[in-house]
Formats: structure tokens, C-alpha cells, sequence
């Protein structure tokens, strides 16, 4: 296999073995690219790309956007903050709005579970999932395998646990597609009032206990409490939360054995992690971050190899 | 109909390439400033030659390194699908005498990106191209060998095809197909 099946990347569910390996193997060679002094190559300079995030982001969208400038492309950027979505435009609209300017590929950030998957159906151009409500973070989890498998050689058969707010986090359900692809076994883990009931169909182990989660696991993915979902009343406290469920080095010694630490990023510094673990030589969380970059190339020069087809 | 004949055998290349090496280090000298950079796929078959060839007459290890050219093609988009392959230089090319080396010199276009490509690893002092086959009058871009194992005549449908020993075959042969 050499190109993408689909014109556009909508979530890990729809990708085969072989797209997730063609994807890991072109981010290889990016990743060598951007250890040159110069870290650009032409390959997109044909390209406009607009990223159009209607939620907040900072990694992800700096890393896209670092990418697409590492590819050459030309990026317009748009925040739905400061536009005319305020003043009542329809979703669809907007987006055909900055089409007409010639737009190849359209970067989505979107509270909306299937927000990008309606637009993907309606424009020709390129659409890239980065992140549809509580749906799939595909460029996340395919950084998380990358990383992953960088450390470890490979997936197949490791242990796999997902920590936290599994019922807010797209990042779970993408990760948890990815892994299992790819042959991985993946435990969730958090206080059942996080862990949604659906997520038993996805085939995958619920532990409630964060002691036996690591115990279990070659990898922790600890993903972060959503603090603005605060007022829902899913546990107590953040102290209480961070008692139960927090990784920290006490916990990690009784277990005595290495395990890798990720996090997708933004930290909660003690509450889901403490800072001596996530600042430890057992911890991916920069790797995760560089590699995006990485990643998020290799994904968009994959598709506009199918998009000028 | 198609024709087909054999431009080196297994003797033949190895005199050509034995007389490259020693263009090169004619050139060259102790190539305390020269690096040789083979591009991807098959020039690095022959960089992996002639370094071995260089290393004995100079009793030394001369630096080399591998390019692919994908990210900087500009027609990738029109031709088969190429997959990434592994590039490889690590050192600065700033100041330093870069020597590409190729199988085939046909279009222009591959050397062309690889020069994109080397100067993304600094400012080489002078850059030098050898090649293998330079087919003649096929160019799209005034790019010219420095060193060259044969030149021939071809028309754009002629194909060279290159079987090398480290490509799993029982003998190097390289061949011009006419259709």
C-alpha cells in the first residue's frame, strides 16, 4: 500500500492495519526531516490548508500548524471565536465560504460528535478530524501508537492502560481503536461514573482500581480531568480524585516495576499525575508531543498524494 | 517489437566503476572536504560500491550518505505513487564537496530535487554528479554528469533496466529496452 483509501482522515475507526503502518512508516522519515537544519521540505507548497477550530486547542493546533509550515503548505487560520458563526452562519456555509477561496484541506476542530464526517460528505476538499466532541481524536492516537511503538518495537500484545475521564475523552475512544488494531490489549480504568456504559462493546478490560491497572499494564495513558466538566458532580473533589486515581511515586514504587507514562496533554499537575512522574525517564509525554508533529505530517502529504490523484 | 540489449555485464561495470573511483579521487585527492551522497533506490547500490573501492586506495573511510528525493520532486503527483524512503547524512554539508551519485541520469528532474534536498543540510562548496548511464538528449533541465559510466542515445519510451546483485539477482546487468 503507498496511499490512503479515504480522501480524508475522520477517525482511527475507519483505517486499516496497513493505512496505520503506511502512516507510521512516512512519519519515520519526517521525523528525520525535522532533525535537518532545515527542517522544510517542498513537498505541499501547491497546497492551501485552514484550520478551523471551533473549541480551544494549543498543542494540536500548533502542531498542525507546525507541520503544514514543515510541508511548505500556505495555512489560514480560523477561530470561531472572532467570526461570523457568532453572528448565525450555518457550519456548512462557513466552511464552503473559505473553500471558494481555494482551500485544499480543511484542518476540523468541532464540539460536535460527526461535525467533520457532515462536511467531509459535502466538499471535495481534504477534511482532518483534529478532535469532534467526545467522538475520535484520530492524529492523537496514531501519535500515541507511534510513540508507543518507538519505545517498546512493538504493539502487538503489550498492555495497554487508559487512566481518567474515559466519558469526556475522545482521546480514549481513539486510542482504544488504534491499540486494539494494531493488537494491543487495553484496560480503562477510572471511577465508574467516568467510564461510560457503551465503552464494555469496544471489547476492552474496566478496572476501577488504579493499583491493579498498573500492575496490569506496560503503559499507563493517563488522560486529563476535564476541569471545565466540573459541575457535573462525577466524583467529590479533584483531592479526592487525586487520591484514588492520581499516579504518583509512591504508588508506582510498591509496584516496582518500569512502566511507560504517557498523557495526551494538557497536564494537570497533581491532580491526574504528579510532577515527579510526569517529569520522569519512564515518561513519553515530550516524545508524544514531538512526534505529533511527525505524525501530522506524514498524514496530511499522505492525503494530498490522493487528493491531486 | 521490443529490443533489448545489455549496456554492462558484471566485467564491464565493475572496469566503469573502478575507473569512476579513480576520476574521483583524481578530483578529489584525499577527499578530507568530499562527500558522496547516493540517492534512493538504486544510486545507493553503486555509492556502497565506490566507497568500499575509495575506502581501499586510500586506505581510509571517506563520509557518505543516502537522500530520497520524494518530498522534493515536483512531479511525484503525476508518476506512480512513490513511498518515502530512508534518508541518511549525518553530518554538515557546509563548505564541503558534495559528489551525487545516481544509476540513471534521464530527465534531470531527480538531481534537480536532490540538490533541494542536500542544501537543506547546509551550503555545500560545490556540488559534482556522477552517474552511471546518462541517457542523451532527454533532458527537461540543463543538469549535466561530472562523471559519467557510459552515454547513449535513447528516445523517451526506452527504458534502462538496471538488475544489480544486491537487488537479489544472480548477476549485475543492466540492459536498454526499446519498445
Amino acid at each position: 500500500m503507498e496511499k490512503l483509501l479515504s480522501k480524508d482522515l475522520l477517525g482511527i475507526k475507519d483505517l486499516t492495519v496497513e493505512e496505520m503502518n503506511l502512516i507510521f512508516e512516512t512519519a519515520d522519515k519526517f521525523k528525520e526531516v525535522l532533525q535537518r537544519p532545515i527542517k522544510k521540505v517542498p513537498s505541499l507548497r501547491h497546497m492551501t490548508i485552514a484550520n478551523v477550530f471551533f473549541e480551544n486547542s494549543t498543542r494540536t493546533k500548533l502542531s498542525f500548524e507546525l507541520a503544514q509550515k514543515r510541508l511548505s503548505a500556505d495555512i489560514i487560520n480560523f477561530s470561531s471565536s472572532l467570526s461570523s458563526i457568532k453572528k448565525g452562519e450555518s457550519l456548512l456555509d462557513t466552511i464552503n465560504n473559505i473553500l471558494v477561496m481555494k482551500v485544499d484541506m480543511i484542518v476540523m476542530r468541532h464540539p460536535d460528535p460527526g461535525a467533520p464526517h457532515f462536511i467531509s460528505k459535502n466538499i471535495k476538499a481534504s477534511v482532518i478530524n483534529a478532535g469532534d466532541g467526545t467522538h475520535e481524536h484520530p492524529t492523537q492516537a496514531l501519535l500515541d501508537s507511534y510513540t508507543i511503538k518507538e519505545r517498546l518495537g512493538n504493539i502487538k500484545n503489550k498492555k495497554i492502560a487508559i487512566i481518567g475521564d474515559i466519558l469526556h475523552s475522545r482521546v480514549a475512544i481513539s486510542n482504544i481503536y488504534a491499540l486494539q488494531k494494531l493488537g494491543a490489549k487495553v484496560m480503562i480504568c477510572g471511577p465508574s461514573t467516568l467510564i461510560p456504559k457503551h465503552i464494555s462493546s469496544l471489547n476492552v478490560l474496566i478496572e476501577n482500581n488504579v493499583e491493579n491497572a498498573l500492575r496490569w499494564c506496560n503503559v499507563a495513558n493517563v488522560l486529563r480531568i476535564q476541569l471545565e466538566r466540573q459541575g457535573s458532580n462525577k466524583f467529590p473533589s479533584l483531592r479526592e480524585y487525586s487520591q484514588y486515581f492520581g499516579i504518583n511515586k509512591k504508588l508506582l514504587d510498591k509496584i516496582d516495576r518500569d512502566i511507560i507514562i504517557m498523557h495526551p496533554g494538557p497536564i494537570n499537575r497533581g491532580v491526574e499525575i504528579s510532577s515527579d512522574i510526569a517529569d520522569s525517564n519512564n515518561s513519553l509525554i515530550l516524545e508524544q508531543v514531538e512526534n505529533g508533529v511527525a505524525i501530522r505530517m506524514a498524514v496530511m502529504y499522505l492525503l494530498s498524494l490522493n487528493k491531486l490523484q | 517489437m521490443t529490443n533489448k540489449s545489455r549496456l554492462f555485464n558484471e566485467e564491464r561495470l565493475e572496469i566503469t566503476i573502478n575507473r569512476l573511483c579513480h576520476q574521483l579521487i583524481e578530483n578529489h585527492k584525499t577527499f578530507d572536504n568530499t562527500v558522496l551522497i547516493g540517492l534512493q533506490p538504486r544510486g545507493i547500490f553503486f555509492l556502497d560500491r565506490i566507497k568500499k573501492k575509495i575506502n581501499n586506495l586510500l586506505k581510509k573511510e571517506i563520509k557518505t550518505g543516502v537522500l530520497d528525493t520524494t518530498f522534493y520532486r515536483d512531479d511525484f503527483r503525476s508518476n506512480e505513487i512513490p513511498r518515502a524512503r530512508e534518508t541518511l547524512i549525518p553530518f554538515l554539508v557546509d563548505g564541503k564537496n558534495v559528489v551525487i551519485i545516481d544509476d540513471v541520469l534521464f530527465t534531470g528532474r531527480t538531481v534537480r530535487s536532490a540538490m533541494d534536498g542536500i542544501m537543506n543540510f547546509g551550503r555545500p562548496k560545490k556540488i559534482e554528479l556522477l552517474v552511471l548511464v546518462d541517457r542523451k538528449y532527454s533532458r527537461d533541465i540543463p543538469v549535466e554528469p561530472t562523471y559519467c559510466g557510459i552515454k547513449i542515445n535513447t528516445i523517451t519510451s526506452d527504458r534502462i533496466e538496471v538488475k544489480l546483485a544486491e537487488q537479489g539477482f544472480e548477476k549485475d546487468n543492466i540492459w536498454i529496452i526499446n519498445k
